[in-house]
């Protein structure tokens, strides 16, 4: 594709059914109702020149160059302000117009450096383009101007503002306000004097509420706000459509491109999951793919005490297959994993299951999901029949009370948190349920009407309570139950959660919510039209994930809130293809599909398809492959694109774990902390050296595309399939297309799947099949997918891990905006700038009895371990409760977080560690011991020479 | 016992604490464990025995080593 910039239909779309019929420029156009004279002009091919407006913000009417002629109206109204009505005629050309529209524009021109040929935006600006479209020659007002000559603001690491350049349309005001929903741009004066502030007079970009997502930057028409990239590569020149490698949201970008360099990422305004909005994250943290750690020649060595030697491709896959070869023949098939990675493609992960389910001969194979989603597989496919969320993101317009419960969207999820807030600004009613005061319970113009901030490792015992509210209190809606529901499921659920041991009043000294505010809520939530539960880690990862997800779908079910729009259950995943590389079979009990590998009709398809014999016997997830190994009977593990040393709890005993193996093969772009106990080390490549699919959290599949050559030489998959042929397997792909075929084959959901399919529909949320060819927004609108929803009955158990006198406070953890899970990435871009190290939050109370202000060293111990970091006194953090995130290696949150796991998938518990903290003063022993063997171990060979 | 003796009889107990509001606690937690645990923790558990499991996980141990 050549470049062309996204059309711009100057305002957004309207949603209505009913068309109008009306005549521009003596042409017949037939537009929804409500859609601007501009927008149906824009429709029809026709561009009414324009400066305010631009169709991801409302219309404005501020510029009056748009202005138009309407047969019987006098004057020249504003198109963009004006609707388009039944049976109007509209000229937008007539030589009043053009005087008009010259007439603006010379003002504006008039206050605008004639700089254009040095501007970085020539050529990419529409007040360029304007002046051109009204015929512009000469300006005849005098240089006072008022914005030229201000200092530009160059703070943000990613965008410039020149005050100089700015024609005051405020659409960087508009566009923070309604797309992004941080507020944090102001106008400040009127007229020609106006001028765009973040925030105080004192603050810059940087140092103000500015979440640098980049809406501004995207709606500003001029250069005043610019990508700093821009302006040092110069304009792009072509642009592929591909998805976001970040977070489960999934937006989809245009890769703008000179030749194989990378210009910008702009949100693609085409994109079902994010309609033109970004994040920091994707829009702007993409350096890490030149990053001179970045390597990109394939390593091994005998001992993880030697430094690694750089060898050619060949050698390594031949190295690492004799050596899985030795190992299975010394210990045992049984004794080789592997494990998928969320960050890779679908394609990818389906084929590092296929190698270690076809090649290695068992069912050892796992996924970073274990440590994230997993209780969301097991109690969504118990209760409603399949793994994953129910609806589309768009279907919270529909909402009109949200649940957010263990989530924290502003900084996970970002792009869907603007869209959650935009709906909440028109009406919709909140509840969060967090230990922490997240943003969402309070934000500019949001405000939650009840925030629970339960103890942490209650959750259960709180949607109990819930359950117990709408029960007794008869909010149930018992036709729903009785047509979707197994009703005498219900009826033993319905009995157990009435029990008086459930109500809010019997369990406020466990959940420490107030009875009343705990009432008040679940009334709500069951009486307030469209219910809508969003869930995060701070569900899943707890000793009762399974269950919590389970209790989250009772009270959907409970209270009708399954199969429309505005309702359902929706996991809000934490990497960008958790819910891929879950679909693909990365389970060890499950094939693609979720279908139990003790399924003998499933294992068919399968064997048949590959011509192997596969074991019907569950293999080992990721917290037993490292006892296996601890106990000597797993002894080879393959990891692609997942760093199990930084994000696994308990970093002692994955280390221990790791230590005891003989191979470890690391396949990633970095040197991660993993790798500092492996022995092959294969060179990743990055989302924008490859082709495949990801599948965003609400099961959508969207294409990624390669825009640039791999650096290391090979996509992930080519480098799968290349150790697969070394192992003696005939894998013969050409394109992961292929993949996706087998896939599609093997896989009922995805049965209509291909990537031309893809191609053309630009996007599809699986099922896709017979029934629904095009895909499946919402997902179980007729009936649930099992048969009849089923209530599980979710009992309070509280988890082992229990506060006192050692260890009196619970330790929490989550994450940043601006960092992406263990950081790999982002923390090799300029978002350090805001996040430069991880700090532990602890309440004022908490910190005036040990002594501690902000910024001071603290030391973090629990009964796994010990480590240091600086301290934050806030009271988003309840008193008991301190708060951490895990996104620097430095800080190993995780040599604190212990062993204990979710009971049906072993999901670590990483919300809810006892601990104490204490004054220190620099790290501690392990933190130093760790650095010095990272040090040692990540030597490489050449490099010590070269240094010599 | 060893460590991951331990773990295993903790996941054993966790489960049918779980579990126990089934109407058969002790089959369900036999069965969770048939479904998800790998042989190798199978026969670990089955080898453990009594040391440690509670009521219901170590029926389901029993169910377990009859089947
Ligand atoms: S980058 Fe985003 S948050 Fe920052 S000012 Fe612009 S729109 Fe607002
Ligand atoms: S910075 Fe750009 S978008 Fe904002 S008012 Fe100025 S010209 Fe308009
Ligand atoms: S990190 Fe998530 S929200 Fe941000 S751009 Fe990427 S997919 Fe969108
Ligand atoms: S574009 Fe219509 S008034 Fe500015």
């Amino acid at each position: 594709m050549t470049y062309e910039p996204q059309k711009d239909f100057g305002t957004p779309p309207s949603n209505s059914e009913k068309m109008v019929i009306l005549t521009i420029d003596g042409r017949e156009v037939s537009v929804p109702e409500g859609s601007s004279i501009m927008r149906a002009a824009a429709e029809q091919g026709t561009d009414i020149p324009k400066l305010c407006a631009t169709d991801s913000l409302e219309s404005f009417g501020s510029c009056r160059l748009c202005l138009v002629e309407i047969d019987g109206r006098r004057g020249t109204p504003a198109s963009c302000t004006t609707p388009a009505e039944e049976g109007m005629t509209v000229k937008t050309q007539t030589p009043m117009l053009q005087k008009l529209r010259k007439g603006v524009m010379e003002l504006y021109i008039s206050d605008h450096p004639l700089d254009c040929l040095t501007c970085a935006a020539n050529g990419d600006c529409e007040l360029q383009d304007q002046a051109g479209a009204v015929g512009l020659r000469n300006v005849r007002y005098g240089a006072d101007a008022t914005h030229m000559g201000q200092e530009k603001d160059t703070s943000n690491p990613y965008f410039d503002y020149d005050p100089s350049k700015c024609i005051a349309c405020s659409r960087c005001v508009r566009a923070c306000d309604e797309v992004q929903g941080t507020l944090a741009l102001t106008m400040e004066g009127r007229g020609f004097d106006s001028k765009i502030s973040a925030g105080l007079a004192s603050d810059d970009f940087l140092s103000s509420e500015c979440v640098s997502c980049g809406a501004c930057v995207q709606a500003c028409p001029t250069e005043t706000l610019i990508e700093k990239n821009v302006v040092e590569i110069g304009t792009p020149e072509r642009s592929v459509i591909t998805t976001c490698a970040y977070c489960g949201v999934g937006c989809t970008f245009r890769a703008e491109m000179r030749g194989e360099q990378l210009v910008r990422m702009v949100p693609w305004k085409e994109g079902k999951a994010n309609h033109g909005h970004s994040c920091v994250k994707g829009r702007f943290a993409w350096g890490y793919a030149q990053h001179q750690e970045r390597i990109t020649k394939p390593m091994i060595r005998a001992s993880i005490d030697e430094p690694w030697k750089e060898v050619e491709w060949g050698e390594a896959f031949a190295y690492a297959a004799s050596e899985l070869k030795r190992i299975s023949e010394k210990y045992g098939k049984n004794a080789l994993g592997g494990i998928t990675s969320s960050r890779c493609t679908n394609e990818e992960t389906f084929l590092v299951q296929k190698l270690i389910r076809a090649g290695f001969g068992n069912n050892n194979v796992d996924t970073c999901a274990r440590v994230c989603h997993s209780p969301t597989g097991f109690g969504l496919k118990n209760t409603f029949g399949t793994s994953a969320g129910t609806q589309d993101f768009d279907s919270v317009d529909d909402s009109d009370v949200i649940l957010v419960i263990g989530a924290n969207p502003t900084d996970a999820h970002p792009v869907f948190a603007s869209r959650m807030k935009r709906r909440l600004r028109a009406g919709a009613k909140l509840i969060v349920i967090d230990p922490r005061k997240t943003d969402l319970v309070r934000s500019p113009h949001i405000e939650a009407d009840h925030h629970l901030p339960l103890r942490p490792g209650t959750n259960v015992a709180v949607l109990t309570a819930m359950a117990h509210v709408i029960v007794t209190e008869g909010l149930a809606d018992e036709d729903f139950i009785r047509e979707r529901c197994d009703w005498d499921e219900y009826s033993h659920w319905a009995e157990f959660v009435s029990d008086k041991r459930n109500a809010p009043e019997t369990l406020e000294p466990v959940t420490m919510i107030a009875a009343d505010e705990l009432r008040a809520a679940a009334r709500l939530f069951a009486s307030g039209g469209n219910g809508a539960i969003y869930y995060g880690l701070g569900v899943t990862e707890h000793s009762q994930g399974s269950s919590t997800v389970m209790a989250i779908a009772n009270l959907a079910m409970a209270t009708g809130n399954v199969g429309r729009r505005g309702v359902g259950v929706n996991p809000l995943r934490g990497q960008n293809n958790v819910q891929g590389a879950c679909d693909m079979g990365s389970f060890p009990h499950e094939l693609s599909g979720y279908r139990h590998i003790s399924d003998g009709d499933a294992r068919a398809l399968f064997e048949d398809d590959w011509a192997v014999t596969l074991d019907p016997e569950p293999g080992l997830r990721i917290p037993n492959m490292l006892d296996a190994a601890v106990d000597g009977t797993f002894k080879a593990l393959y990891v692609q694109g997942e760093d199990i040393l930084q994000s696994d709890p308990n970093t002692k005993h994955v280390s221990a774990g790791l230590a005891a193996m003989e191979c470890v093969i690391v396949h990633d772009l970095f040197l991660n902390e993993t790798a500092n106990y492996a022995h092959i080390f294969l060179p990743g490549s990055t989302f924008l050296e490859k082709d495949g699919t990801f599948t965003n959290a609400e099961r959508r599949i969207q294409m990624v595309r390669k825009v640039m050559t791999p650096i290391n030489g090979m996509e992930d998959w080519q480098v799968t399939q290349q150790l697969a042929r070394a192992m003696g397997l005939d894998w013969d792909y050409s394109h992961p297309s292929e993949i996706m075929d087998e896939i599609s084959r093997l896989t009922p959901s995805f049965a209509g799947v291909s990537f031309d399919k893809l191609d053309e529909e630009g996007s599809l949320q699986w099922p896709v099949n017979d029934a629904a060819p095009d895909g499946s927004p919402i997902m179980h609108v007729d009936g649930f997918v099992r048969g009849k929803g089923k209530f599980i009955v979710t009992d309070y158990v509280p988890t082992d891990e229990k506060t006192g006198p050692r260890f009196p406070l619970l330790l929490t953890t989550g994450r940043i905006l601006s960092h992406y899970n263990v950081g790999a990435q982002t923390r090799r871009t300029e978002n350090v700038a805001w996040h430069p190290e991880d700090l532990l939050e602890i309440h004022p109370a908490d910190a005036e009895d040990r002594g501690l202000k902000s910024g001071d060293w603290v030391k973090l111990n629990s009964r796994s371990g010990e480590t240091t970091l600086r301290a934050e006194i806030t009271d988003r953090v309840a008193p008991g409760v301190v708060y951490t995130t895990f996104h620097h290696p430095a800080t190993q949150a995780n040599v604190v977080t212990t062993e204990f796991s979710d009971w049906a998938t072993n999901c670590p518990e990483y919300k809810v560690t006892a601990v104490q903290i204490s004054a220190s003063n620099g790290p501690s022993d392990w933190q130093e011991e760790y650095e010095a063997l990272s040090e040692q171990s990540r030597r490489i060979a050449s490099e010590i020479e070269a240094a010599e | 016992m060893s460590d991951t003796t331990e773990t295993l009889v903790r996941m054993a107990n966790q489960i049918a604490d779980n579990l126990m509001q089934e109407s058969d606690p002790a089959a369900a937690t036999a069965q969770h464990i048939k479904l998800y645990w790998d042989p190798r923790m199978k026969a670990k558990i089955l080898a453990a025995q009594a040391d440690g499991l509670n009521d219901f996980a170590l029926k389901a141990v029993k169910i377990l080593n009859m089947q």
